[in-house]
């Protein structure tokens, strides 16, 4: 759990708050959301009711006017129950902030307080079959066709897609440039043209839905051009890409401290050989290296977030803390599965899921490659 | 703005309380070892040791003592002075005079543990240089398993009797002031074990080996020592009779902290030189900094670097509360250390055959650092420590 020294009451009765939504509304239909692959779509509305979208978002919209810390703090919740799916975060803390910092004010009036209130689930589509960390190379391109766009072309590994209404499409509306060239659009789901791929089978991350989205001549009003100017979405991105990576960063650890506590309870009660797993020197070095490396991230997180709070948090900041954690987890949560055997190859363990789960963070957000060259550039 | 991976290590992102009074020691001691040491390492290594003038220098530039109570001589001074000056000697690249060995570790057991007459007869002949301190616990049966030391004291008359052996002691063979820890068997009853301050200089019954042939950091002096009804005084006891095990244990986690701040200033100070390094060699046509490969490794190297100095940080600030316990201090000792070695490995790959060469400040540092997970405890009690608190 996080320590950090921005810390206040009022986020600590937010978590209580949160772990009893949690536990009654998205823990009983844990299990039917991950074998359907994804959540349903009344929980939305729920979490809206009752405060859990949009924490950061101004309350001028319908949002709880929080801070980063709100956002921690639900995917902190989430993970300790064994639900660290990244939904709720990514419509509230990556889509909303986009609306709201990027958009205008109509364009924030007619969407924030859906969004907010659970009557609008969001997605982003920026990758393409041809196109994931390199996001300069997309080929979705929008044609502007008097007071509208046409939209053509196709994005994969989209999450929320099964349930969103409103979609931000990242789309070329000058294909002779790379990053200037590209624009951000609001797209609703209804629009004619629009069509819903399948919904992807992954490894982990079951209740999150992803899929492959098919945009053939789509009119899109120019009104849903985010902040109405052209050629401003990969600057865009790119500006909110630090604080995406932090929170990586934060499910990361949360998963990894997880892993631990999760472990040191089995191997206290499994006996092998006669003896308590714990007793063996293998299994206690193992889970000391573990819950070093669990404590020495949460130091760096928790510094990361004071940064963050006090601005003073760049794009290589956020490139090295979603790099160590996503990778140290993967690794400290491999190594956990290793001690519980052959029950921690079965789906039904936590140690199990918290492995396939967690694969995820070494990709999404701009894969650990990508993170190292951001790194090794800045020296 | 784009930031940059090194800025972890810069004074803007440190979060320790370094005041002025603290950087004014940086500066006296960075000139020390830059102009009085480094120039000399190569001697020193080839007589495998340093020779006493230097201490006697340390001493008039305020660098000895540091923390030691004002009244004593010393510093008044508290751990940020001895990381100001600790990670100035790693900078520098030089290991003698070992300063956080005769500062960090012999020093307070004399101004914690000692009476006013020790602490009045000793503190400021250490301070001054004029006395160079050691401990020996390490025996060549015991090392970290310190029960099973054998070296006994005997008591005798109004004096103590000491034999036994001990080996891998650090300033062996230069040190005037010895705290030595013995069996203290009184009537075959009491097998715990006692400190006793040993004032060596033409002390009969004490005899030193030569340096022993480290791999690395030769320009200090490592010694055997062995003692045959060797004769201390009753005043010599350090602290409780029988209390010796609890003060060794309480004064660890000080030194375990210490060596996690030598740790990261060593991988940081690797990383700078490798960082210049591969910037300016060119291979194929190009430096190698342009080379993915060079950029993922330093891109690593340098992340696990930052959430080192972060933890560490968090460490020291602990310890400055009197927070920091004995667990936390052993994950610092275990993982810098680790981390220390492999860092430092993968800096001289980057380096190419010069990095085998010892003319080159990575191979030294390469040599050096290898005790790191040795010393202060080995990293597997280090894991022993952590894996029992779970």
């Amino acid at each position: 759990m996080s320590q950090s020294t921005h810390l206040t009451p009022e986020h600590e009765i937010f978590r209580a708050s949160a772990r009893k939504f949690l536990k009654t509304e998205c823990l009983p239909f844990r299990d039917a959301w991950q074998d359907d692959g994804k959540m349903a779509r009344e929980v939305w509305r729920k979490a809206g009711r009752e405060g859990f979208l949009c924490a950061k978002v101004s309350p001028a919209y319908g949002g709880g006017g929080g801070d980063l810390l709100h956002c921690a703090i639900l995917l902190e919740e989430q993970t300790k129950l064994g639900f660290p799916e990244l939904t709720f975060y990514l419509h509230s803390d990556i889509i909303a902030p986009y609306i709201e910092l990027y958009g205008d004010e109509d364009q924030r009036r007619r969407y924030l307080p859906g969004m907010c209130n659970g009557d609008i689930v969001a997605a982003i589509a920026m990758t393409e079959p041809g196109a994931g960390s390199d996001l300069q190379a997309i080929t979705t391109r929008a044609v502007r066709d008097g007071d509208h766009y046409r939209l053509t072309g196709q994005k994969t590994f989209i999450s929320n897609a099964q349930n969103a209404d409103l979609i931000i499409v990242a789309a070329k509306t000058d294909a002779a440039q790379a990053a200037k060239g590209i624009s951000l659009f609001l797209v609703e789901t209804q629009s004619a043209g629009f069509k819903l791929g399948r919904n992807l089978n992954k490894i982990g991350c079951k209740a999150q839905d992803s899929s492959e989205l098919f945009f053939d001549d789509v009119a899109v009003p120019a009104a849903n051009l985010l902040g109405g100017i052209e050629g401003r979405g990969f600057y865009q991105l790119m500006q909110r890409l630090p604080e995406e990576r932090l929170i990586m960063a934060i499910s990361s650890i949360a998963s990894m401290e997880a892993a631990v506590e999760d472990t040191i309870a089995y191997v206290r009660d499994r006996i092998v050989f006669g003896q308590r797993l714990i007793e063996f020197q293998n299994t206690r070095f193992k889970l000391a290296e573990a819950k070093t490396t669990a404590v020495m991230g949460r130091t760096f997180l928790d510094r990361c977030i004071d940064l963050f709070i006090e601005n003073d948090f760049d794009a290589v900041d956020g490139a090295m803390v979603k790099w160590w954690a996503t990778e140290r987890a993967f690794q400290v949560i491999d190594e956990c599965l290793q001690l519980h055997g052959g029950y921690g190859y079965m789906r039904d363990s936590t140690i199990a899921r918290l492995y396939a789960d967690s694969r995820l963070g070494r990709i999404a957000g701009g894969t650990s490659e990508i993170m190292r060259d951001i790194i090794g550039r800045s020296l | 703005m784009s930031g940059n991976a090194a800025s972890w290590a810069s004074p803007q992102r440190s979060t320790l309380p370094f005041s002025e009074e603290h950087e004014i020691l940086r500066r006296t001691a960075s000139r020390f070892f830059q102009d009085e040491c480094v120039p000399h390492r190569q001697a020193w290594e080839d007589a495998g040791m340093a020779p006493r003038q230097i201490w006697r220098r340390a001493g008039e530039l305020g660098l000895l003592c540091m923390s030691t109570p004002l009244e004593y001589g010393g510093g008044g001074g508290d751990i940020l002075h001895s990381i100001a000056v600790m990670e100035e000697q790693v900078r520098a690249g030089v290991n003698a005079p070992m300063l956080s060995l005769h500062n960090d570790v012999v020093a307070p057991y004399i101004s914690r543990y000692g009476s006013s007459a020790q602490k009045a007869h000793i503190l400021p002949r250490m301070t001054k240089g004029e006395w160079i301190g050691a401990v020996a616990m390490t025996e060549p049966q015991s090392g970290s398993d310190l029960r099973g030391i054998r070296t006994t004291a005997r008591p005798d008359g109004d004096t103590w009797l000491v034999n036994g052996r001990k080996t891998f002691i650090s300033h062996g063979c230069t040190a005037d002031l010895i705290v030595l820890a013995a069996k203290t068997a009184i009537d075959g009853a009491n097998e715990r074990i006692s400190l006793f301050l040993v004032e060596a200089s033409g002390l009969r019954g004490l005899h030193r080996g030569p340096p022993l042939d480290k791999l690395g950091q030769a320009d200090a002096d490592t010694a055997e020592l062995a003692f045959e009804d060797m004769r201390l005084p009753a005043s010599s006891l350090l602290g409780e009779l029988g209390g010796g095990f609890r003060m060794l244990s309480d004064r660890l986690v000080e030194e375990r902290l210490m060596t996690g701040v030598g740790a990261v200033a060593t991988i940081e100070t690797a990383l700078a030189h490798t960082l210049a390094y591969v910037k300016q060699r060119q291979a194929f046509g190009q430096p190698i900094l342009n080379f993915q490969n060079t950029r993922f490794t330093l891109a690593e190297a340098y992340t696990e670097a930052a959430v080192l100095r972060t933890f560490m940080e968090r460490c020291v600030r602990a310890f400055l509360h009197n927070k920091l316990d004995a667990v936390e201090a052993a994950m610092l000792k275990d993982r810098a250390t680790d981390l220390q070695c492999s860092i430092v490995d993968q800096c001289l790959q980057l380096h190419g055959g010069y990095g085998y060469i010892l003319d080159f400040p990575i191979a030294r540092l390469w040599c050096d650092s290898r005790i790191a997970k040795i010393y202060g405890g080995a990293n597997e009690i280090m894991k022993e420590i952590i894996g029992r608190a779970l």
